[in-house]
Parts: structure tokens; sequence; C-alpha cells
């Protein structure tokens, strides 16, 4: 069995992001970059069902600029076999991502798509859902648990009220919650290693998928800046302010 | 034009999810259709046909599509979409799990969790966790939106009197296959419409520790949150996890117990109308956008929270 995981690079979870003076956007220079949190646990999960002997095979694909080989490497360096970077600009939309891996996956022949359930920067949580309905493969939101069985398999996904559980027939998109495993750090010689790992590079327009944007950003600002109030001293004073200062209890 | 919104249901009932949505469809639009798709659903669009706004309920009864798969709803949406200029659904785990679908399968993108409409096709949404609003135009023939419900106020739930029309699909068959479904099972209000939420964090250090919110949860009437690293750590259920990744909530009063307020905690409750904070360490960020914050230990500090509500004459619920 063959995985194709779908990596994003962002910028790091950690990092207090600054919207540009402009309003043009989000400022990524000089700013730590990292893999999306969801899709280090897509890679994970990929790399552990390879430990198992379950996945004869795990390649990694990211879509942006030339940096994204970083992304792709990281992966590598957790134990993914090759990588597949496609070149393209920096804001194509999840559609047009979707449709850019459903080309890679009719090329790579995949059995299982793997990705994180959402992108910490736009927020988005569509990608997997998008690719599945053009490939017309069924899906597997929101993924906390994931059993392989022949032909199918076994998963619980989160849903608001609690667990989901679903058998899906193979192929299948699976997008993955931070639940589901607790991703690896890369050790020192296989870093080493996943810098000898091919990355094949595409250019996005050799694919001819169509990445003009149909959704329009406008503009980006700052969110209302929300005031910090007052310590109380103790419990007492707590509950009379919130009875007769806030009105609330 | 018409906007369709896809309510969410359980067969059973209407979740305040749907009311939300239906609001956010009304700055948008006048003539509101709800769809209303499952099995032996009567009930559920009973409920839906007095609610405000509402002008018709389309009601799809039908067993292949009991359990609502993406992969069903998605098939409902796309052959109905040539009637409407927008689709809406909440930005729950529901909505999200088939709006892409249906809107990728007619070559459309997506809106995504909407916090605002300026025009029928230019919306608000927040990104990087709420650090980041976007004003966004959507140039799509058909407008696919999912809604941040915490954003909009809910319908009334009477006063309207919406028309049923009841349709029938020939559904195709689906490579999924339903198997179970367990719902934390709760007397307390949902977490994502409660008037008050109570949240513990890692601070509470076990599972067992929440009993002590729950106490104050009683008198309160308030549903229980948790941060992630609660969640992670195995003290409470992921339907109880508040922020980026897990519920937007938004109630009037919001009791962060034992949470340091990582932003991607604060994404989720940082547009709850009063904020408290109870922790021991004063460095603590959560501090910085709380409205009351108490520097404690919360082991001292429920218990005597919960005494002295006691002593109050009367709580508001």
């Amino acid at each position: 069995m063959k995985i194709l995981v779908a990596v994003k690079r962002v910028i790091d979870y950690n990092v207090q992001i600054r919207v540009k003076s402009d309003n043009s956007g989000v400022e990524k220079d000089n700013v730590k970059m990292s893999m999306n949190p969801p899709d280090e646990n897509a890679v994970e999960e990929a790399i552990k069902l390879k430990d198992s002997g379950e996945v004869t095979e795990v390649v990694i694909v990211s879509i942006g600029q030339e940096k994204c080989q970083d992304t792709i490497r990281t992966a590598l360096a957790m134990g993914a076999d090759r990588g597949i970077l496609v070149k393209a600009g920096d804001d194509i939309e999840p559609l047009a991502v979707a449709k850019t891996l459903k080309n890679i996956v009719e090329k790579e022949k995949p059995n299982m798509v793997l990705l994180g359930k959402q992108a910490i920067d736009d927020d988005c949580n569509q990608t997997g859902q998008m690719l599945s309905a053009i490939l017309n493969w069924p899906q597997g939101c929101f993924v906390s648990e994931l059993g392989i069985n022949d032909s199918s398999i076994t998963i619980s996904r989160e849903i608001d009220e609690g667990l989901e559980q679903l058998e899906i027939q193979l192929p299948a998109v699976v997008t993955c919650d931070l639940r589901l495993n607790e991703p690896r750090f890369a050790s020192l010689p296989n870093i080493m290693k996943a810098k000898k790992k091919p990355i094949e590079i595409i250019e996005i327009e050799s694919l001819g998928v169509d990445t003009i944007p149909k959704v329009k950003y406008l503009k980006v600002e700052e969110p209302p800046v929300r005031q910090g109030g007052v310590m109380v001293a103790d419990v007492k004073e707590l509950i009379q302010k919130l009875k007769y200062e806030a009105k609330v209890i | 034009m018409s906007v369709l919104v896809v309510a969410e249901h359980n067969n059973v009932s209407l979740k305040p999810s749907t009311l939300n949505t239906i609001q956010a469809a009304s700055q948008i639009d006048k003539d509101i259709h709800l769809l209303v798709c499952g099995f032996q659903n009567d009930e559920v669009v009973n409920q839906a046909s007095t609610l405000e706004g509402v002008n018709k309920i389309l009601q799809l009864n039908d067993e292949i599509i009991q359990h609502q798969l993406a992969e069903h709803v998605s098939q409902v949406i796309i052959n109905l979409s040539k009637n409407y200029s927008h689709i809406l659904a909440p930005s729950s785990t529901f909505g999200k799990n088939f709006m892409p679908r249906a809107a990728a399968i007619l070559d459309h993108s997506q809106i995504s969790d909407i916090s605002g409409v300026i025009s029928p096709d230019t919306f608000i949404r927040p990104i990087y966790a709420g650090n980041a609003i976007a004003t966004v135009q959507s140039l799509d023939p058909v407008k696919f939106i999912t809604v941040r419900t915490t954003s909009f106020e809910p319908v009334e739930i009477v006063g309207g009197s919406a028309s049923i029309e009841k349709i029938s699909l020939n559904l195709e068959g689906i490579a999924t296959k339903f198997l179970d479904r367990k719902e934390a099972k709760s007397e307390r209000p949902e977490l994502g419409s409660a008037r008050v939420v109570i949240s513990g964090g890692r601070g509470l250090e076990n599972g067992d520790n929440f009993k002590l919110l729950n106490e104050i949860a009683d008198k309160l009437n308030a549903a229980i949150g948790a941060s992630r690293a609660a969640v992670d750590a195995g003290y409470i259920g992921n339907e109880c996890q508040v922020g980026q990744t897990g519920k937007m909530v938004a109630p009037e009063l919001y009791i962060a117990v034992g949470i340091s307020g990582a932003i991607q905690h604060l994404a989720g409750m940082k547009e709850s109308k009063i904020i408290v904070a109870i922790n021991k360490d004063e460095e603590a960020p959560i501090f910085g956008i709380a409205d009351y914050g108490l520097k404690a230990d919360l082991f001292q500090a429920l218990p005597e929270i919960s005494k002295e509500l006691d002593l109050l004459n009367d709580i508001a619920k």
C-alpha cells in the first residue's frame, strides 16, 4: 500500500503574526515557518503505518515556493521515502490546491491520501474534502483514530457531539486531527539521511491547473484589541464584581 | 435568487447553530429556504416551520441519508444548487464536512467561517486563529458559505410560517458505511450556545478535578469547556475543546480556570462578553484579555466561589 501525504508550509504556530501596514496581508518576511501542525499528524500516521508493515511507501507533496522543500525535508527526516514539490505562487486557494493534488494522485496512484484537517494560516478547512470530491473518492474528515483493513479503513472522526465511526472503502482521502497521534522528532542521523532522499520538482504550469483565485482578499486588518481588565483581590470581590458591575450572574 | 440554509439536526431536534446561520442568511437575502435532509425527520421540520425568516422548508426524508454523511448531503446540495445564489451551513463539524465537497464538485470555492456580511458577495472572516480579519469577495456564481455561529444572533424560533415542500432524490450509493456515533451525554446547556461557560485547563491536573467545575456549572447553569492541553491529556472528552481547532464560543460569561491562554485557545473564546481568568501564574497570557483576573490556587478558589454563590440571594441563569 502507498500513501501520499500533503503538507503545507505556514507561519510557525508560536509566532504572534503581524498584519502588514498596507492591509494587503500578513507579514511573512523573516518570520519562522514550519509544517502546518495537523499535517505533522498526517505524516506521523503514514510513517507509523509504514513501521507496522501495512504501508510500503510514503510520498510527501507540498505546493508553493522553493522554500517548501524545507517542509518536505522535515517529513523525510521523520521517515517518509521521497518528496514532490509543486512550485507555485504563495496564495493559491484550496480548490486549486485540490486540483493540483488530484494531478499528483493520478500520477502516483496512492491507496490513501492523508492531509491535516485545517491549515492554521487561512483556517479554511476545505482542501481534503475538495480533493476527495474531485477524485470522487470517499472522505474521512477530522480523524483521531485510523485502522487499516484489507480494502477499507475504519476511522473515528471528531465531531462536535463526540465521535463518529465509519468504515470507508479505499482509495480514500483522510484529514487528520491533532489527536490522531504524537508526531515524532527526527533524530540527527535521520535528518542527515533525509538530505539524500529525492525531491522531484514540478512547475504548477506544467499540470494545467487553473489557479486564478475565485475568492479575492480585499483587505486584511488587525482584529479589535480586547482591553485587559482588572485583577481582583479575592473570590469575594470577583463574585461581587460579576454580580453588581458586569451583572452576568 | 434565494438563499438555501442547510439545517443541522439529529433527525429529532434542530441544533441552535441553524438559528445563527439563518440570521447570517437574512443579511444576504430575504427569501430563505431551509433544507432538512435525514430520515424520520418530521419533528425537525415541525420545529423549523415557525422559525423567523424562513419562507420554505425542503424536506428530504429518506433512509439512505439517515446519518447525513458528506457524500450524500453534497449530492443533495448539488441537485438543488441551480435555484440558489447562496448556500449556507454552520461552520460546525457538520457544515465543514460536506460544504467544501459540494462546492468543489461544482468547481466553486468556499468562503469558510464568515463572521460578517458586507454585501451579497463580500464577507468578513477571521484568519490566523482570529489574529487577523480578512474581507473577501467571492467571484463564483453560487456562494458556498460556512458561518461562524457565534458572530450572529439566533433568529426567533417563533413568528415564521414556512411552507413545506417534500423532495425526493435518487441518491447514489457511496463507499462509506456508518458504524456508530458516540455522543457525550450531558444535562448541561450546549457548549456552543450556553450563556455561561466554565473551562478547565492543564492546571486542573487530572480528569477527576473537573468535578470541581461541575459544582459551579450547576449553580450558573453553565456548559463545561476545556483547553486543548486538558483534552490531549485525557482529562475530558474532545467535544469540550474550545479553540482554533475545537469549538468557537462567545457566551455572556466565560470563566477560564487553570488555562494559561495559548493563542489557539484565545481564538475560540475571546469574543465572550465577560472573561474571568483564574490562574496561579500572574504572567499567564489569559490575564491580558480577561475582564477580571484572579491570581489564586484554583483548588482553593473553586470551593470558595461555590460558597460565595450560595450566599447570593439570586443568580441570573
